[in-house]
């Protein structure tokens, strides 16, 4: 039996954090995303601040530059959230670039990483380590 | 029914890439959330957004619970001839919205 005051105190810390991801989940999920081959670093470009005051909305940029074939999707994964994936984008013939800005959420200072996968089958990476003061997800 | 924003440029020129830009009123409710009675507040997300120029796809995005409240979008589309950008997105619910913007090339 866990004595009551250890108990309300495990059910405090269980409330304000919720279970994050981990870096092994994002890098099994990018595993089923790429296949065997892992990603290259380069060709996309994902732009984050790297202090972020409130991580209730974080601008946040992904584009890849003069792709040698056309970009098919980019997947944005953060790893410190309580749920790893960020968004995928699908671009299609009438896109002018592949290039997507939005606002993210960040539960806790982490790595975020893009994954972009091209029609020629090859898959490029880019990451960002961040420092996070003000938390999203838990009010 | 939800507010969104769409911004296009008055100006556009054959085969010459321009930015949208679209702000869609949501509270993108994560589901990770409690309320005062420590009940869990239940997920209410849109999930999907897809823009097409006359049928033809721009981009097309899959969101999770990461993406922030009041969703910002902002994306390059390059158009022949003047057309007709539609912009729809799917919440949770299954409700399906749908803004239409004309577009003049010149």
């Amino acid at each position: 039996m866990i004595p009551r005051r250890r108990f309300v105190l495990l059910s405090a810390c269980c409330a304000v954090s919720p279970a994050a991801a981990t870096p092994a989940e994002v890098a099994a999920l990018i595993q089923a995303l790429t296949g065997d081959v892992p990603p290259k670093d380069g060709l996309i470009h994902l732009d984050l601040p790297v202090m972020v005051e409130n991580g209730n909305s974080v601008a946040m940029t992904v584009s890849v530059a003069d792709p040698p074939s056309p970009v098919e999707a980019i997947h944005v994964f953060a790893e410190g959230n309580p749920l790893p994936r960020v968004a995928v984008f699908r671009f299609g013939p009438r896109s002018g670039a592949p290039r997507v800005t939005t606002r993210m959420r960040l539960a806790t200072s982490q790595t975020v990483i893009a994954i972009a996968r091209l029609r020629d089958g090859s898959c490029w990476r880019d990451s960002v380590d961040l420092l996070v003061t003000l938390a999203a997800c838990i009010d | 029914m939800v507010r969104v924003l769409v911004n296009v440029p008055k100006q556009i020129a054959a085969n010459e890439p321009f930015d949208v830009k679209l702000l869609i009123s949501h509270p993108m409710e994560s589901g990770q959330r409690r309320d005062q009675m420590g009940q869990a507040i239940p997920r209410d997300i849109i999930n999907h957004f897809i823009c097409t120029l006359d049928g033809e796809t721009v981009l097309e995005a899959d969101f999770f619970p990461a993406i922030a409240a009041n969703p910002f979008l902002s994306f390059s589309v390059v158009a022949e001839k003047s057309g007709t950008l539609a912009m729809t997105f799917t919440d949770d619910h299954g409700v399906t919205q749908t803004e239409l913007v004309a577009i003049t090339v010149t």
